[in-house]
């Protein structure tokens, strides 16, 4: 009974803070999603309504909402694969025996992760200058044309994966170190032993022993990512052309810009739903793998 | 493949993917001391040929980058020393206290980690609003002060400590609270530095949520502010990098010193649960 | 325990939003450039007022409006601001700004009758105003006179029928020559055209659009011809790049634009191009409307919450003195609203400024409703449809009206529900 009593005051603090401040709003946002607060409630709370399922509606009727979604697709589907993928790589060199200092590297390629993304983004906005950046320079130098990279609707999403990329791989970059690391030696010497190329050894041990983690990376590299805001809020303020407005960006406009809360309130549930089901099916679709693949490893 | 031959390639491509990595942090580092205009040539600089701290003087006499700085400090800590002592709470509650209902209740807010922040703000800042906490320091601190993944996290390493340990101390009549104080918190000394990095590496670096919430330029943190000189001084890449100087190195330093505490809290709080 | 030091430092932590009331601070908010100005202008106005000190806080252009609404809804107004004359609906819907027409009636400085009519009337409200202005926009023609003289015109022109016929001898799309560059993504153009027509752009107090108009399908139809036509390229202002310096390599004849582009003309131009560029009044679709265009610009508005309004005022009265609204031409280029700032300075012998002065007496007022940006973001979307063949202009006209109709349907049913004052939001 006292223990109980003990416990529940350990509690409070900490769910006082969650159920104030994140519960209460996420159910708060539900019910403001299905209103119209927009300037008029917020001059006089009488001018709310109810209109049920109509933000919803009227967003999926409204092509800024598709092409925001749009963009943000490109940014996940690029950008998580390209991340992932510099993270295993790099993790893959650090874990490999031959590897040299290799507290210096780790340190030095996870330095970007710990950086705050407004600051960084303020310097590859000066990388990316179309006229005095480093990368027109170095392309030059290839004898490329300058390419216009945050000003070409083309080119700006490329380029904010580029950074996205560069500030978040060193991340995964750790995880999937000690995923590799966790895996028994005698499988490689084993397979060694059978004559295996390192290859055959990636294939047949390394990928399917990371499996899990890869899995469990991947679902949350794809939800961090789908969040994305400070890099085109920094680099290009949404634009070209709203070429690089994303979901939450148009959220944020929506609400805090032209105060509609109501349907920028429709705007995160329907983002929550996108996320939540990619989740789902990547869940789903890694186990139906398994199925197919047979035993792992 | 040849072994002298692998080792370079594998030494050269950790070289190369260093510095991609460093290269902007280093040349911010160093175009913050060039003088306006200095990093405006062909080919770009490398190195200032003047060095100047004017950026950083013009930073803090006229741009208000010192109470930016003290902001950041202030909110970062505040938020950092707050949901420290409430996610150790809760967190060792969930490992070892014993009461009805807690696995569920456990996974119920391991379950809420699916909701995105953002799904929140909104009705956030009007909730604040009302409570008369919009574009002050609180309005940033207090939606901070507990975390499911803090919770999480201290969970996960408090379900180390040996039960008899506790059941001793009770055996001889200590009540709860000291129990916390006196055995667990001096067992939880490693996750609680891991976690108090991590509180205000993320507080130091949050954007959304203070762009938001703060609207006067008095209450502004580093981001920011930085963020507010950069629409405005798009031009003046040489203050921007000085101004981005100030708002990474913080951080960086303290990862630095703190890294095997922070990374070994990254994996464990990648552990599935 | 723990809850106790919370529930205690709550109210401190909250007590350090409102700094300690001093009579003598005065906040001021400003929006893009004019910020840097309005700092060299107020070492002079603190001399003449040691009691005040004013603090300026710089709002980009991209994140204001955000900012002014969420400081409203947080209940931390400056004491007064720069404010878009389309925005001022806005705030005046919000109840946030005080009232201004008694402190003019016994101002010795602000006198309205010195003041361009529309500008002044943008920032009345049903009758009662809420802002002074301060600087004036208006949209009308920059020509290269040398390019109009080789093909025959001797002077800029005056109606539509003229402006069409110079633009066809003009344009000659084989050799990437135009007539005039009218972004596609800007909707100023449009909307100067329409508001040359007699018919209102909305209708029945602003409750619904009034697209379908014979006069706006007038000037939807002429802005359409244009591209179809080939007289003006479909492209956006970002595929147009660097107008200005393709206006003086003569890929555009004409170009409708606001009066900062003096300045950057005679700042990216060569010296020897300068006397081949002119401005011109907006042409009108017959002689008697020419010169008739848009009234827009920025005002000075006190919000209702500062607890400094005599101080605030004070300093729009000081801002508001022709001398130091010259000074500010001189620093910006950003054009006074008054007719007497006009007869001194840099201004009055500046030819190029003076089609925009002739234009300011017959400017109008865009719709003074919040959802007018809005609404002309819309106009001009579906503008951009028609301009691609999508939609004939009677189509298009149809679905602007729709599209507006919709943004106005919250308007219509607060108008319909007339409430009692509300409480103001504090």
């Amino acid at each position: 009974m006292n223990a109980q009593r003990a416990a529940w005051l350990f509690l409070t603090p900490a769910l006082l803070v969650l159920g104030v401040f994140f519960l209460l709003p996420v159910i708060a946002a539900l019910v403001l999603s299905l209103t119209d607060y927009d300037l008029y409630a917020l001059a006089d709370i009488r001018n709310l309504r109810f209109v049920a399922l109509q933000n919803y509606w009227a967003l999926l009727q409204r092509p800024l909402f598709w092409s925001a979604l749009g963009h943000t697709v490109y940014f996940v589907a690029v950008g998580v694969p390209l991340s992932m993928g510099a993270s295993l790589g790099a993790a893959l060199l650090l874990n490999s025996p031959l590897a040299r200092c290799k507290p210096f590297f780790r340190t030095a390629l996870f330095a970007p992760v710990v950086t705050t993304v407004v600051a960084t983004a303020v310097i590859w906005r000066y990388l990316f200058n179309t006229k005095y950046g480093w990368m027109n320079y170095a392309l030059d130098g290839l004898g490329i044309h300058p390419v216009d990279w945050l000003g070409d609707p083309h080119w700006a999403m490329p380029t904010i994966i580029l950074f996205a990329v560069w500030k978040n791989f060193g991340y995964n970059m750790i995880i999937f170190l000690a995923g590799l690391q966790a895996i028994p030696i005698d499988l490689y010497e084993a397979a060694r032993i059978d004559g295996a190329s390192a290859w055959r050894q990636f294939r047949h041990i390394t990928w399917p022993m990371l499996g899990p983690t890869m899995l469990m990376v991947g679902i949350l590299t794809v939800s961090g990512y789908f969040q994305l805001f400070a890099e085109p809020y920094v680099m290009t303020e949404g634009g070209p052309l709203q070429s690089t407005t994303s979901v939450l960006y148009l959220m944020y406009d929506e609400g805090f810009k032209w105060w509609n809360l109501g349907s920028a309130s429709a705007v995160a549930f329907l983002l929550f739903i996108i996320m939540f089901a990619v989740t789902v099916l990547m869940l789903k679709l890694s186990r139906h793998r398994q199925h197919v693949d047979g035993e792992p490893a | 493949m040849n072994p002298r031959l692998a080792k370079a390639l594998i030494n050269g491509l950790l070289l190369g993917g260093t510095l991609v990595a460093l290269f902007p942090l280093l040349w911010m580092l160093s175009v913050s001391f060039m003088p306006a205009g200095g990093a405006s040539a062909l080919p770009p600089p490398l190195l200032p040929a003047h060095p100047t701290m004017e950026n950083y003087r013009v930073l803090f006499a006229h741009a208000g980058m010192g109470s930016y700085l003290f902001n950041s400090l202030l909110v970062s800590s505040a938020i950092t020393v707050f949901s420290l002592a409430f996610n150790l709470m809760a967190g060792y509650a969930f490992a070892k206290l014993r009461f009805a209902g807690r696995e569920r209740l456990f996974q119920a807010l391991v379950g809420a980690l699916v909701i995105p922040a953002q799904v929140a703000m909104l009705p956030l800042f009007l909730l604040l609003k009302y409570i008369g906490l919009v574009n002050s320091y609180a309005g940033v601190i207090v939606p901070g002060m507990a975390t499911v993944f803090g919770i999480f996290l201290v969970r996960q390493y408090a379900r180390g400590i040996p039960d008899e340990l506790l059941e001793a101390a009770r055996i001889d009549g200590a009540g709860e609270w000291r129990i916390f104080g006196q055995i667990v918190l001096p067992l939880l000394k490693p996750i609680m530095v891991t976690l108090a990095i991590f509180t205000f590496l993320a507080a130091w670096n949050d954007f959304m949520w203070p762009l938001i919430v703060l609207t006067g330029q008095e209450h502004y943190t580093l981001p920011i502010g930085l963020a507010s000189l950069a629409r405005e001084h798009a031009q003046d890449s040489e203050l921007m990098m000085a101004g981005s100087v100030i708002t990474v190195l913080p951080v960086l330093l303290l990862f630095l010193a703190m890294q095997r505490y922070y990374l070994e809290g990254l994996l464990l709080g990648s552990v599935k649960g | 325990m723990l809850m106790v030091g919370l529930a205690a430092g709550m109210p401190l932590l909250g007590s350090c939003a409102k700094p300690a009331i001093d009579s003598k601070v005065l906040t001021v908010w400003t929006v893009g450039r004019e910020g840097e100005a309005i700092l060299t202008l107020l070492p002079d106005f603190e001399r003449a007022h040691p009691d005040i000190h004013v603090k300026v806080q710089q709002l980009p252009l991209t994140a204001a409006h955000q900012k002014l609404l969420t400081a409203f809804a947080g209940g931390s107004t400056p004491d007064m601001t720069q404010l878009g004359n389309t925005w001022l609906p806005e705030m005046v819907a919000l109840d946030a700004l005080e009232p201004l027409q008694a402190r003019v009636d016994h101002s010795t400085v602000v006198r309205q009758d010195d003041y361009f009519a529309s500008i002044w009337s943008t920032n009345m409200i049903d009758g009662t105003l809420y802002g002074v202005p301060w600087y004036v926009d208006t949209r009308l023609l920059f020509y290269r006179r040398d390019l109009l003289k080789a093909a025959g015109f001797d002077a800029p022109p005056h109606d539509w029928a003229q402006w069409r016929q110079m633009l066809a001898a003009l344009s000659d799309p084989q050799r990437h020559g135009w007539g005039i560059l009218l972004p596609t993504n800007e909707y100023e153009q449009l909307m100067s055209l329409a508001l040359q027509q007699p018919d209102p752009l909305l209708r029945d107090g602003g409750r619904y659009g009034n697209f379908e108009s014979a006069g706006f399908k007038r000037a939807l139809a002429f802005y359409v011809d244009t591209f179809r036509l080939h007289q003006a390229p479909g492209i956006t202002n970002v595929e147009a790049g660097n107008p200005w310096s393709e206006f003086g390599r003569g890929v555009y004849a004409f170009y409708l634009s606001g009066p900062w582009n003096i300045g950057e003309f005679r700042k990216r131009l060569p010296a020897a191009q300068q006397g081949d560029w002119s401005t011109a009044p907006l042409p009108g679709p017959d002689d008697s409307r020419t010169g008739i265009g848009s009234a827009g610009g920025s005002s000075l508005v006190i919000f209702r919450a500062s607890t400094h309004k005599d101080a605030a005022w004070t300093l729009i009265e000081y801002l508001s003195q022709p001398t130091v609204q010259r000074r500010f031409y001189d620093l910006l280029g950003d054009m006074p609203p008054r007719r007497s700032s006009w007869e001194g300075g840099a201004l009055r012998d500046d030819p190029k400024a003076r089609a925009f002065r002739e234009q300011l007496e017959k400017a109008r007022p865009t719709p003074a409703v919040p959802e007018w940006e809005r609404i002309a973001t819309e106009m001009q979307l579906v503008a951009a449809r028609a301009i691609a063949g999508e939609l004939t202009i009677d189509q298009a006209a149809a679905e602007i009206d729709h599209r507006v109709d919709r943004i106005l349907e919250k308007r219509r049913w607060v108008l319909d529900h007339p409430r009692p004052a509300a409480e103001h939001a504090r």
